[in-house]
């Protein structure tokens, strides 16, 4: 059965959206009237440059209105979607001690140049995010945050002699696709030395998509917003899935 | 103002609590320095380049007598030695030895009045250096004045400093009063200063001194056109501390991020090495009238802040009392603080008010660093608007100094022009609707507000209690600042630090300090 659907305004497939942008132009009629052309170029009907600003000397900033043509079907889309069961703190640990009746290792940090660990913190610190605890907290894990700008052969190692079950990357510098890069050289640097299978691989950042990670070869990907919860919800739901 | 009573008694015994931390740290500093101190000593004495691998030249001499084994001397005396023998200038003398023409070992070949004064003429001049930038910015902020505070403080970071200039042009239309450019991700971490304009970085674009002057070209003609005076921001900490101090009084730059507990906690650099080159960097500063910036705002990024809103006032307290011991007035003390508390605990603006006002109170006279959220800023970028909308409400409020604009997209992406856009107008917006607000209000006795501020000042008094007991770089070793642990002997540079020789010659440092 087709599902078709488009964007929502206050009547069902009137197709309204938002949009700003800006254009390397100087405002004027001219530089509206531009705004307006690209945004038809885009496929969109019904168009209102509804606001127009200088901000530099030869840069105009739009907000414009528009109906957008297309619909999709929705019955044909599949997302790459985590299925796991969110937990509480409590229940993880019990899990894992009745799974591995030892404590779950986990290792992470940041890996290449990126020297943020915004997001790494937020999952491994004690203190945790938004009154969700850390990964240092629980106490059936043992949690080794390394901090920033490690490399991808130092973290390979050092899940080897602390024998880890997780490998948790964080990347938060996405400038020239660097995160991308530095993902991708961890999970060769695994492949190559025949390691891909023995760690369960996450990766977490701003704008990473479980989607995205999964395409790069990672077990699961975070975004922004994560929950330390989450992560080791996930994590024990796979430990369970591969004993199994 | 101030517009929260405190009790005097208590400020006068924090800050005295301080000074005597910051005290024992100085003990320390004073018999060593380090390659970086030493790096920066040949700038300022007018060397400057590469080598054939890149290398900057003040790092290849300082190399060459560090393989020597002399390092522990300095190096302001065997390169004022090896000037007196080329008879050249200090660039051309320093290429000659980066050839191997010249030797730095050959001290004995001239009378130590003849060294002395050598010496004495380099270390003049590179007084100069900054007096001449304190003179050239007095001037250019007498044709185009400061704006009124809080100053509206906006980044650029795409990584190339051309394109940076577009970026900064646009700010500076909307308003913004300084620029910031952010490094490069994890220069802080590099012991050499990169050289010559850069186009490509990661998260930010290389402070070089080639950078630094066209940024500020870009500035000075906006400031022009813009009839304010611009000012222009770069960042000291890490392990070139003194020397980006350097090139930033060569080519006029007003502020600089400058703070060792920083590179410490947040980068990982060890903290003999970045106590040392923080002194010599802030004695930089003070000559110079670079304004510096703390970064205790960090410390909320990673310890809950309101748990801990009391180690951040304990470190600009011994933030302070640092400078203090380098000659920076309180006009040039950006002392760190920040909006970070997670919005959804009830009564948070109120939390941060207090915060905001015990600051002010206790540093009446510094142009604070106020922070915008960060930590719990939503990729909902409408939601993260109305957060820094609120942000900029209490910065007006409580009349801070320097006021980050929080960027609505922060928890995306390095900002596009339109985001800088959006967010400096609504800064705008609200510090000229309420402009006059904090003058209005008093707050009220024994209020949430008066006793959080308190409740701050006590747990920051009773820190520093503590710390002057087990001495600042123990404490900071068991984790009381930021909840992060950093060793004494561990991180990033420690290899450069080195104990003075009793032959031991900085006459720059000399002069600064007012010793001869």
């Amino acid at each position: 059965m087709k599902e078709p659907i488009k964007p929502y305004g206050d009547t069902l497939n009137d197709g309204m959206v938002q949009l700003s942008f800006t254009l390397p132009v100087e405002n004027g009629p001219r530089a509206m009237k531009a705004a307006e052309v690209y945004v038809s170029q885009l496929n969109f009907n019904k168009i209102s440059v509804v606001h127009a600003q200088k901000i530099s000397d030869g840069f105009t900033y739009f907000m414009v209105y528009a109906e957008a043509n297309p619909s999709i079907d929705y019955s044909t889309i599949e997302a790459t979607e985590m299925e796991f069961e969110h937990m509480d703190f409590y229940t993880i640990n019990a899990l894992i001690k009745e799974t591995l009746n030892r404590p779950l290792r986990v290792v992470g940090g940041t890996i290449g140049n990126d020297a943020h660990t915004v997001g790494i913190d937020a999952i491994m610190n004690m203190k945790g995010y938004n009154q969700d605890y850390g990964l240092e907290r629980y106490p059936e894990i043992d949690a080794d945050n390394l901090g920033s700008q490690i490399p991808c052969q130092e973290m390979v190692e050092y899940a080897v002699r602390h024998h880890a079950d997780a490998i948790l990357v964080s990347q938060t510098v996405t400038q020239k696709d660097s995160h991308i890069l530095h993902l991708t050289e961890l999970i060769d640097l695994l492949d190559k030395q025949g390691l891909r299978d023995q760690y369960l691989l996450l990766a977490g950042g701003a704008k990473i998509s479980h989607e995205l990670a999964i395409k790069l070869g990672y077990d699961a990907g975070f975004g922004p917003g994560t929950l330390p919860s989450q992560v080791a919800s996930l994590l024990i739901t796979k430990i369970i899935e591969r004993a199994a | 103002m101030p517009q929260i009573p405190i009790n005097t008694q208590q400020i006068t015994k924090s800050k005295q609590l301080a000074k005597e931390i910051a005290d024992q740290v100085q003990l320390f500093i004073n018999d060593h320095a380090s390659v970086s101190v030493e790096r920066s000593v040949l700038r300022l004495y007018g060397v400057d380049g590469i080598d054939h691998n890149d290398t900057p030249l003040p790092n290849r001499l300082v190399e060459i007598l560090q393989q020597q084994g002399d390092l522990n001397g300095g190096i302001s005396r065997p390169f004022a030695s090896a000037m007196l023998k080329s008879g050249l200038n200090a660039q051309q003398t320093a290429e000659q030895v980066e050839q191997g023409q010249l030797k730095l070992d050959n001290i004995a070949n001239f009378s130590s009045i003849e060294l002395d004064n050598r010496e004495q003429a380099l270390a003049l001049e590179a007084i100069k250096v900054m007096d001449r930038s304190n003179a050239r910015k007095h001037a250019k902020i007498a044709k185009n004045p400061l704006p009124p505070q809080p100053w509206r403080y906006l980044i650029v970071a795409t990584g190339n400093i051309y394109e940076d200039c577009t970026q900064a042009e646009s700010a500076a239309y909307s308003g913004a009063d300084m620029i910031a450019v952010i490094r490069s991700t994890a220069q802080s971490l590099i012991d050499y200063v990169p050289y010559g304009p850069t186009t490509e970085g990661f998260g930010g674009t290389y402070a070089t001194q080639a950078n630094f002057r066209i940024m500020r070209d870009t500035l000075d003609k906006a400031s022009i056109e813009q009839g304010r005076h611009i000012r222009l921001v770069n960042y000291a900490s890490g392990l070139c501390m003194a020397e980006i101090a350097a090139c930033a009084a060569f080519e006029d730059l007003d502020v600089l991020l400058n703070d060792s507990m920083y590179g410490i906690l947040f980068r990982d650099i060890n903290m003999q090495r970045t106590f040392i080159d923080q002194h010599f960097s802030r004695l930089i500063c003070a000559r110079a009238k670079i304004l510096i910036n703390t970064g205790e705002d960090n410390y909320l990024t990673t310890a809950d802040a309101v748990d801990n809103a009391h180690t951040v006032t304990a470190s600009q307290l011994i933030n302070e009392a640092m400078a203090k011991n380098a000659g920076l007035t309180d006009d040039l003390l950006g002392l760190g603080h920040a909006f970070e508390i997670n919005p959804e605990i009830e009564n948070a603006f109120l939390y941060e008010l207090a915060h905001a006002e015990l600051a002010r109170a206790l540093f009446p006279d510094a142009p604070l660093k106020y922070m915008p959220p960060t930590k719990y800023k939503s990729t909902d970028i409408f939601y993260s608007h109305c957060m820094d909308t609120l942000f900029n409400m209490a910065s007006v409020m409580t009349h801070q100094g320097i006021h980050l604009t929080g960027i609505l997209t922060e928890a995306l992406h390095t900002p596009l022009m339109q985001d800088r856009y959006k967010s400096i107008s609504s800064v705008n917006y609200v510090f000229n609707a309420a402009r006059g607000l904090g003058d209005e209000l008093e707050y009220k006795q024994n209020g949430f507000i008066v006793k959080r501020a308190q409740q701050v000042l006590d747990e920051a008094e009773a820190l520093l209690e503590r710390t002057k007991l087990d001495g600042l770089m123990q404490t900071i070793e068991q984790g009381a600042f930021g909840d992060i642990k950093r060793p004494m002997e561990g991180g990033k540079g420690l290899e450069g630090v080195f104990e003075k020789g009793v032959n031991y010659t900085n006459p720059v440092m000399d002069l600064l300090e007012g010793r001869s």
